[in-house]
């Protein structure tokens, strides 16, 4: 057994600083003091927001960059929040479920940007204040990043062993004890791959979040994404590359303070050795881990938790009570009644709203406009398939370039596609080339490596004897492609490809209209249809191209999610006809 | 120890009464998996729920546990109905169902805390019955780093160290290899005679005819689909037993002799069957060809020469009742042989069988498939009157859930699959779920 896995509460040494520990004491402190001083500007006015216009300094990068990353800490906790009580209610309550699933599933495929028109209620809670707008960036961000960590929590609920399930009930454990210490950790491994794909989802949108424009109201937060933003329209290249440096110094500390140490520790709530990619080294997990410091920490936070799980000692035997009026039929019948007479009067309000401004004619464009992207999105998916299948498939079957190849695609994921607009921009005007065609890259540009993510797990899950087998056997070449490779890889390349079409979609609204100062491009389709019309501050048309790239998305998950195959333990044989 | 318990005659720590478990299908109808079960225990008995797996007496373990309500019939605890998991039983799991995140400590301290111990006390019962079970040294060892049956000594150390008054056992040394398991169940059995444990009484699921009469005072035997009980044998051997004891071995006999019994008479005309005469309602387990072939060559040739003791041939060939009664089974269905008063014999075809070469074993086989086994035949007959000669499988999937719940119509046409495979009598193609007549050349 190695020292530093020795769990906090049978340490009983007595508290001894050491080299740990200073570096522990440094670090939590100089937290302290950032996030005192990031947090200052929230107390502040608007009006003195507006005075103070974003410098494009690159020493001006320090302190917004201090600022974004907080955001996003902020908005990773909110959609931790919002994870453990939407997911848990929703794999917790059968009537819930019916509610809450499909609504996620419609909330995951609303671009971003239709949030912002959120932006104007967030203002009027603080009016004056900058708070009321960075409440509204943080909302922004968490809209890109709480979707899919409540639905893998949502889905690990599900999945939880009976046997695990009937072991806590039979030692009775408190609903809060069995959430702590069962649920979370159960959750946790596929919780944390997401957090890791949040972030990536978040610093993708960042000038989305951070410069709003709605309409007439246009608020600019002090952050990386509107200093991107401002250098965008300013056509200021250098900014660009400052821009570039600091995200990478920024993602690089959040993936060794936070997301290193998660997935290091993540490995040990798995239920058995499954195959992952997640680096079983971090120098901060070792450091939390033997810091006493730290750990008496820890041992105060979990005497606080254990003290919140004292149950009443008759609370879950009352729990247990299964026959009541609740369980009745009629109760689903009236609950399912309820259900949709609201949704019928969200319908005709949200119908009335669209049509007093649009006509219906215009609907059938906007569906048109749905097609062509969804034809760009196709079309790229395909393409990034042929290039990311084989790259993915190679890296895989050798470890230690996995190792060093994921967190590179990591960061790529993150970079946001507004970075390239210059280079994009000069390219189709120097060769003139059609927008239509030429920006539709951007679409896939942080998504396509999902597909690599997951091929690369694939393929590093391939069982050695099958590749031992395929080489005594002197399966080589395109037959060991057609009959090795790419069924071994196909479903977690379908689990990619899925996810990476979701999302484009999202994308299309940052890859379809593209400026680079006063030089703006737009490609037809329903991503510019949606990014135009919010910025023009027209909600109805707003409304209108978000409900139909909704309707796109869920339709497409749902058809293809039937197709997925099962996973398969091993190739199956195939007949001859 | 149960003498004195029964002379005693303590009040009862648990009275089953008159409970039954149905389960609703898809169509609404209800699967009834146990029926009628009563059962009373007393202090000072280790009572042993013996059957094949999926025979349901792990569902009346659940029921008891209070972690599933039965759907007929009343569960008393100490003289009130069980309702929601009860205080007072603890079980230990065949997975072991120990918390990977947790360390040794943690997962024994898991159900101290959950009744909201103070810490110094909880921590002393947790280490005390760590050491009782054999497991100090390893409190801050996480599960993965242990072995098997180390892992099930924690697996009883969390049960024992609420003090609960029945332990549950759900086949709690099956997942173990022989050496560990009989090793486990021997410490089990020491701290039990010495009176060591901090409990009352001990029900203990399990399909292992030996290990049940190993350790139990009182044995129920299941009979399956549905569950119910078909006999009680009482155990009346001193401890500690040994497997060659005359009287364990004629104990053991008397096990297979009741297990064999009764179900040969459900099993020509199955209850569940609506339309008698048609007879594809039987729910068909898996027996692989192989298998087959193997226990009718054990059983044809010497010491045996056609006729052998059920529990003689399961310990030469090392099958467990869960392998061999389906296999047993399976070849008195096809009239390859009979079973009887705990003997297998083989029949006339199934000594002709083990003479065959590969081909003629085909053969053989093709024509008892289809004369014996209805839903073969059936599969066939539909194969040859469709001129495509090829038919869907959830056609006959359908047909078969109007008998059984899904996972035995699953089972069942998994079987017909393998077994029409092997006569070659019809081919199947998975990829498009399909069962063709035609097999690739």
């Amino acid at each position: 057994m190695r020292l530093d896995r020795l769990p906090i509460s049978v340490l009983r040494t007595r508290y001894v600083p050491g080299g740990w520990d200073l570096l522990a004491f440094v670090l939590v402190f100089a937290f302290f003091v950032y996030a005192a001083q990031a947090a200052r500007g929230l107390a502040g006015s608007l009006a003195h927001l507006e005075a103070v216009p974003i410098s494009l300094a690159p020493s001006a990068l320090v302190g917004y960059s201090a600022r974004t990353a907080l955001r996003m800490l902020i908005a990773m906790s909110a959609s931790l929040v919002f994870t453990f009580t939407y997911a848990t209610l929703a794999a917790k309550s059968r009537r819930a479920e019916v509610l809450l699933v499909p609504l996620l599933d419609f909330l995951q495929s609303v671009p971003i940007l239709s949030f912002s028109i959120t932006l104007l209620f967030f203002l009027q809670l603080t009016p004056g204040r900058v708070a009321g707008a960075e409440m509204a960036a943080i909302f922004l961000i968490f809209t890109s990043q709480a979707w899919n960590m409540a639905f893998s929590f949502y889905h690990s609920l599900r999945s939880i062993p009976d046997e695990l399930i009937e072991a806590a009930r039979n030692f009775r454990l408190s609903p809060w004890m069995r959430f702590w210490r069962l649920e979370v950790p159960f959750a946790m491994p596929a919780l944390i791959w997401n957090m890791m794909l949040s972030m990536s989802g978040g610093w993708f949108f960042l000038t989305v979040s951070e410069a709003i424009n709605v309409g007439h109201t246009t608020v600019t937060l002090p952050g990386v994404g509107s200093y991107i933003a401002l250098a965008i329209e300013q056509k200021d290249l250098a900014a660009i590359g400052w821009a570039i440096g600091a995200m990478f110094v920024v993602i690089l500390v959040f993936d060794q303070l936070l997301f290193r140490p998660l997935t290091a520790s993540a490995d040990w709530f798995r239920l058995d050795q499954e195959v992952g990619l997640t680096p079983s080294h971090s120098w901060a997990l070792t450091m939390m881990r033997r810091s006493h410091f730290l750990g008496l920490l820890a041992r105060a936070f979990a005497a606080l938790l254990r003290a919140g799980m004292r149950p009443g000692a008759t609370a879950p035997a009352a729990l247990e009570r299964r026959a009541s009026v609740w369980d009745a039929g009629w109760v689903d019948y009236a609950w399912y009644a309820l259900l949709a007479l609201i949704g019928l009067v969200a319908l005709s309000k949200t119908a009335g709203f669209v049509l007093g401004e649009v006509r219906p004619a215009e609907i059938g464009q906007v569906v048109i406009l749905g097609l062509i992207t969804l034809l760009r999105v196709a079309v790229l998916i395909a393409l990034a398939s042929l290039i990311w299948v084989p790259i993915g498939v190679w890296i895989g079957l050798r470890p230690r370039v996995a190792s060093i190849a994921q967190p590179i695609a990591q960061f790529l994921a993150a970079f946001p596609a507004n970075l390239l607009f210059p280079i994009v921009i000069s390219a189709i005007v120097l060769h003139k080339l059609d927008p239509d065609i030429w920006l539709s890259p951007l679409i896939i540009l942080g998504t396509q490596w999902y597909i690599l993510f997951n091929v690369i797990v694939g393929a590093s899950a391939l069982a050695p004897d099958l590749r031992y087998a395929a080489e005594n056997l002197g399966v080589r070449g395109w037959l060991w492609w057609r009959r090795v490779a790419l069924p071994s890889v196909f479903p977690f390349f379908v689990t990619g490809a899925i996810t990476a079409s979701g999302g484009s979609w999202n994308a299309s609204i940052v890859a379809e209209v593209v400026s680079w100062g006063q030089q703006k491009l737009t490609a037809h389709g329903l991503g510019a249809y949606i990014a135009e019309a919010t910025i023009q501050g027209d909600f109805q048309r707003s409304v209108l191209g978000t409900v139909v790239l909704s309707l796109f998305v869920v339709t497409l998950n749902r058809a293809r999610r039937a197709e997925v195959p099962h996973r398969l333990k091993e190739p199956r044989p195939r007949r001859r006809p | 120890m149960n003498a004195t318990a029964a002379a005693l005659n303590l009040a009862p720590l648990l009275d089953v009464r008159g409970v039954s478990k149905s389960f609703r299908k898809a169509d609404g109808d209800a699967l009834v998996v146990l029926e009628d079960v009563n059962l009373t225990l007393r202090p000072g008995e280790i009572v042993g729920f013996l059957g094949r797996s999926g025979c349901g007496k792990s569902t009346l373990l659940r029921l008891i546990a209070g972690l599933d309500d039965p759907s007929r019939g009343v569960i008393n605890y100490l003289g009130r109905p069980v309702g929601g998991a009860a205080a007072g039983m603890a079980m230990v799991f065949q997975s072991f169902a120990l918390f990977p995140w947790l360390t040794v400590l943690e997962n024994v301290q898991l159900g101290l805390e959950a009744l909201g111990m103070p810490e110094p006390e909880m921590r002393r019962r947790a280490l005390q019955a760590i050491d009782l079970i054999g497991l100090d040294g390893f409190e801050s060892a996480y599960p993965r780093e242990l072995s098997g049956g180390m892992r099930q000594r924690v697996g009883f150390a969390r049960a024992l160290v609420v003090h609960p008054n029945i332990l549950l056992m759900d086949e709690p040394f099956s997942a173990l290899d022989v050496l560990t398991a009989e090793t486990l169940r021997n410490d089990f059995l020491n701290l039990w005679g010495e009176g060591q444990l901090p409990i009352k009484a001990v029900i203990l699921v399990t399909h292992n005819i030996e290990e049940a009469v190993e350790m139990c005072d009182r044995l129920l035997i299941f009979s399956t689909h549905p569950a119910r009980v078909m006999g009680e044998i009482a155990v009346d051997l001193p401890q500690p037993r040994h497997p060659d004891d005359p009287r364990f071995r004629a104990l053991v006999d008397r096990v297979y002799v009741e297990m064999t019994a009764k179900p040969r008479g459900e099993r020509v005309g199955p209850k569940s069957e609506r339309f008698p005469g048609t007879g594809i309602g039987t729910t068909l387990t898996h027996v692989s060809s192989n298998v087959l072939a193997g226990l009718m060559e054990a059983v044809a040739g010497p010491p045996y020469n056609g006729k052998a003791d059920l529990p003689a041939i399961a310990q030469e060939l090392r099958m467990e009742i869960d392998d061999l009664f389906p296999a047993a089974e399976a070849l008195q269905l096809l009239r390859f042989a009979e079973v009887e008063g705990g003997d297998i014999r083989l029949t006339e075809a199934g000594l002709q069988f083990t003479r065959e070469d590969t081909d003629d074993r085909k053969k053989l086989f093709a024509r008892h498939l289809i004369t014996y086994v209805p839903l073969a035949a059936h599969v066939r007959r539909v194969l040859d009157e469709r001129a495509s000669h090829t038919a869907p499988k959830s056609r006959f999937f359908d047909e078969l859930e109007d008998y059984m719940a899904e996972e035995g119509a699953e089972q069942t046409l998994r079987t017909i699959i393998s077994w029409g495979r092997y006569g070659e009598v019809f081919a199947y193609d998975d990829h498009r779920q399909c069962f063709t007549l035609e097999n690739p050349t």
